[in-house]
C-alpha cells in the first residue's frame, strides 16, 4: 500500500516533468508571437518590441525561457504579459468564478444521471427506456452553443429575468437577498446547459453497466436467494455497476480547472475557460502554460485518487 | 413434495419461439435424489429456472403446466410468497461457482444475507450458523474463510460456499445445476460425495441436474432422461442403467467411456441435438434413432409401461442378445 503510493507519487512526479517539457514546445511552437500580437499598433515599433522581447526573456533560447517559466512558476512571480498582473492571483480570481458553475453543474450530473440510467436499464425496452435514448443522443448531438440561445431565448421570454453574465449591473443598493436569488438565476441556465450534455453521456453509460452487471450469474444467486427485486437491484448489482463510476470520479477533478469556453464565452461569464482562451489569442504564455501545469497536476491527481479509491471499493484490487 | 406437470416454456427468438420445456412433467418424493439427465440444451436448467421462479421473462414465457410443491402451485404464486419459497424451502445451486458469487462481499455476508432474509435471529447467532454452515460442507478453518471474498478461494471452495448457502436456512429441496461441471475430476468427486453425505444427513430432496451418467450413477434414486425439451425415459436408477428402455437412453449409456471398451473408438450418438425453434415432426429422436420405424417420423408414441414406474416413450422393444429391436 504504502509502497504503491510512494512509486505512484514518483511516477507522476516524472509524467509531470515530462509534461511539462512537451507543453512548453507545443505552446512555443505555435503559430504567432507574443511580441507580434498586433502588428498594425502603431505603438507596437521594432525598438518597443525588441524591449519586450528582452524584459520577458524571449530572446533567449527556449530551454532558458523554460527554466526561467518554470523557476517564476514555483517562486509565485510569474506575471502576465498583457497586464503585468500575478498570473496566480488571476486565475484564483477566476477560479472563484468558475467554481459554482462546476459545482453546479457536476451536481446535477452525477445526481440525475444515475436514477435515469438505472431506470433504463431495469425497464429495458419499454416506453421510458427508449424514450430516454431518443433524449439522450439528442442533448448529445445538439451543439451547445445552439441549445443555449434557445434557451436563453425561452427563459428570458417566459420568466423575464436577466440570464447574462454573473450578476445583474447595478443591483449593488438592494438587499442580499435580491442579489443573492439574482446570483442564483444567473447560475442556473449555464449550469443546466453544461449538465444536459453531461447527463445524456453518463446515463447512457451508467445503463449499459446496469445491464452487464443485471446479466451476471451473482445477480441470479441473489435471485435464488429469495431477495426482494429491490435488493437484488439496489445492493447486489448496483454495488458492481458503480465500480467503473469510481475511475470516472477522479477524473472530473481537472474540469474544476477547465470550465467551460463556449458555455462561459455565451454567458459572459469571467471564469477560467474564458481566461485561458482570450491568453490563447493574445499569445500569453505564462497564463496559458500556468493553465496547462495545473491542469496536468489535476489530472495525475485525479487517476491517483482514482486509484486509492479503487482500492477501497473493489476487494479484488489489493496493492 | 414437487410434482411438475405438463410444464411448457417457450422462448421467443426471431420470427417465432422455441420449444425449451414441452411438457415435462416429474415428481420428487421426500428424501429422494431425482436426477434431470440430458445433452446441453435440452431444457434441463430452463426447467429448474422456472421452479425457482427466476426464469428470465422475457425472452422466456411459461406457456403451461403446474408447479406443485407441499400443496401449493408456485406458478400461481404472488412474487411476495415466491420470495419465502426462494432459499428457505427449495434452495439452488448453480453450474458456475467462479461467478455466481458477488464478488463485492464477503463470503460470510453472503451466507449471513440467506439465513437473515427468512429468519430473525441476532447477528452474534447468524454468525455462529453461518460458521457452523461452513463447517458442514466441509470448508477448511471457516473461521477465518468467512471473511474472504470470493476471489481468495478457489473453484472447489466457492462451490462448497454456495451449498453452505443453499443450505444455511434447511430447504425441504435443493436443486443442483451441474454444480461439478466447471470443476476438476478430483474436486468433482468431493462435492458429488458432499451432495450425498448431507442429502442423507438432512433427509432433504435434491434435484440433481446433469449430462454426466456417471454423476448419476452414484447418486439418483430416480432418473429422467431428457431429450429437446421432453421426457424420453423415467424409472429407478437401476432399472434405467441395467435394462434401459429408450433408444436415446441406450445411446446415451453406449457413448460414456469405459475400462471394457478400451481401444475400440468411443461410441457417438450420430447427428445433433435439433434446434429447439425446429424440432423434428413425431418423435424428436427418430433422425438419430438407428431403430426408428416408419410411424415415428410422423406420430410421438405416448409412454410405454415396462412396470416398476418404468417408463419410456417408446413403443420398441429392444432385444438385449440380438441388438436390435422388434416390435
Amino acid at each position: 500500500m504504502l509502497s504503491f503510493i510512494g512509486r505512484s507519487v514518483i511516477q507522476k512526479i516524472v509524467t509531470l516533468f515530462f509534461v511539462s517539457i512537451v507543453s512548453f514546445l507545443i505552446i512555443h511552437m505555435a503559430p504567432g508571437k507574443p511580441s507580434q500580437v498586433d502588428p498594425l499598433n502603431p505603438k507596437f515599433t521594432p525598438e518597443m518590441v525588441e524591449r519586450f522581447r528582452k524584459e520577458f526573456h524571449l530572446d533567449k533560447p527556449l530551454y532558458t525561457q523554460y527554466f526561467y517559466f518554470y523557476h517564476d512558476l514555483f517562486t509565485g512571480k510569474t506575471v502576465s504579459w498583457k497586464d503585468n498582473q500575478p498570473v496566480l492571483a488571476k486565475i484564483f480570481e477566476r477560479f472563484l468564478n468558475s467554481l459554482p458553475l462546476f459545482i453546479v453543474g457536476t451536481i446535477l450530473t452525477w445526481t440525475l444521471s444515475f436514477p435515469v440510467g438505472i431506470r433504463s436499464a431495469l425497464h429495458r425496452g419499454g416506453l421510458y427506456d427508449r424514450s430516454a435514448t431518443f433524449f439522450s443522443y439528442l442533448f448529445i448531438s445538439i451543439p451547445g452553443f445552439f441549445f443555449a440561445y434557445i434557451l436563453i431565448i425561452f427563459v428570458v421570454n417566459s420568466f423575464h429575468v436577466p440570464v447574462i453574465g454573473m450578476e445583474t449591473f447595478g443591483l449593488e443598493s438592494l438587499s442580499w437577498q435580491r442579489m443573492f436569488m439574482d446570483r442564483i438565476w444567473h447560475l442556473l441556465i449555464p449550469s443546466i446547459l453544461g449538465a444536459t450534455g453531461g447527463i445524456a453521456v453518463l446515463s447512457r453509460y451508467v445503463r449499459s453497466q446496469m445491464l452487464e452487471v443485471e446479466g451476471q450469474d451473482y445477480v441470479r444467486t441473489a435471485k435464488a436467494k429469495g431477495l426482494t427485486a429491490e435488493q437484488v437491484h439496489y445492493k447486489h448489482a448496483l454495488r458492481n455497476a458503480l465500480l467503473p463510476f469510481v475511475t470516472m470520479f477522479g477524473l472530473i477533478l481537472p474540469g474544476l480547472i477547465g470550465g467551460s469556453v463556449i458555455i462561459e464565452s455565451i454567458f459572459s461569464w469571467p471564469g477560467m475557460g474564458r481566461m485561458a482562451y482570450e491568453a490563447i489569442l493574445a499569445r500569453d504564455y505564462p497564463i496559458i502554460l500556468t493553465v496547462n501545469f495545473i491542469s496536468a497536476v489535476l489530472v495525475l491527481g485525479g487517476t491517483f485518487v482514482s486509484d486509492l479509491l479503487y482500492m477501497v471499493v473493489d476487494p479484488r484490487i489489493r496493492l | 413434495m414437487l410434482s411438475v406437470k405438463d410444464l411448457k416454456v417457450y422462448f421467443q427468438v426471431d420470427g417465432g419461439f422455441s420449444r425449451a420445456v414441452d411438457g415435462v412433467s416429474f415428481e420428487i418424493q421426500d428424501g429422494e435424489t431425482v436426477c434431470l439427465v440430458g445433452e446441453s440444451g435440452c431444457g434441463k436448467s430452463v426447467s429448474a429456472l422456472t421452479i425457482m421462479g427466476i426464469l428470465p421473462q422475457p425472452p422466456g414465457k411459461i406457456i403451461g403446466g403446474t408447479i406443485f410443491f407441499k400443496g401449493q402451485d408456485l406458478l400461481l404464486m404472488k412474487e411476495e410468497e415466491m420470495q419465502k419459497v426462494r432459499g428457505n424451502h427449495i434452495a439452488m445451486v448453480f453450474q458456475e461457482p467462479m461467478t455466481s458469487l458477488n464478488p463485492v462481499f464477503t463470503i460470510g455476508d453472503q451466507i449471513e444475507e440467506a439465513i437473515r432474509i427468512h429468519e430473525r435471529i441476532d447477528e452474534a447467532e447468524m454468525r455462529k450458523r453461518s460458521i457452523q454452515a461452513l463447517k458442514d460442507v466441509g470448508m477448511p478453518s471457516p473461521e477465518q474463510r468467512i471473511n474472504d471474498y470470493p476471489h481468495q478461494l478457489s473453484g472447489g471452495q466457492r462451490q462448497r460456499v454456495m451449498i453452505a448457502m443453499a443450505l444455511a436456512c434447511n430447504p425441504d429441496l435443493v436443486i443442483a445445476d451441474e454444480p461439478t461441471t466447471a470443476l476438476d475430476v478430483t474436486v468433482q468427486a468431493q462435492i458429488l460425495n458432499l451432495f450425498k453425505d448431507l442429502q442423507q444427513k438432512r433427509r432433504m430432496s435434491l434435484l440433481y441436474i446433469t449430462h454426466d451418467l456417471g454423476v448419476v450413477a452414484k447418486i439418483a434414486d430416480q432418473i429422467y432422461v431428457m431429450y429437446a425439451g421432453i421426457i424420453l425415459e423415467k424409472g429407478a436408477a437401476r432399472d434405467i442403467f441395467y435394462n434401459p428402455c429408450h433408444p436415446y437412453t441406450r445411446a446415451l449409456l453406449a457413448s460414456l467411456p469405459s475400462r471394457s471398451k478400451r481401444g475400440s473408438k468411443l461410441y457417438s450418438i450420430p447427428g445433433s441435438v435439433p434446434d429447439p425453434a425446429h424440432t423434428p415432426k413425431g418423435c424428436p429422436f427418430h433422425p438419430r434413432c438407428s431403430f426408428a420405424l416408419e410411424s415415428c417420423t410422423s406420430q410421438f408414441p405416448g409412454m410405454s409401461d415396462w412396470g416398476n414406474g418404468h417408463f419410456s416413450r417408446c413403443p420398441v422393444i429392444y432385444d438385449k442378445e440380438a441388438g436390435k429391436g422388434g416390435n
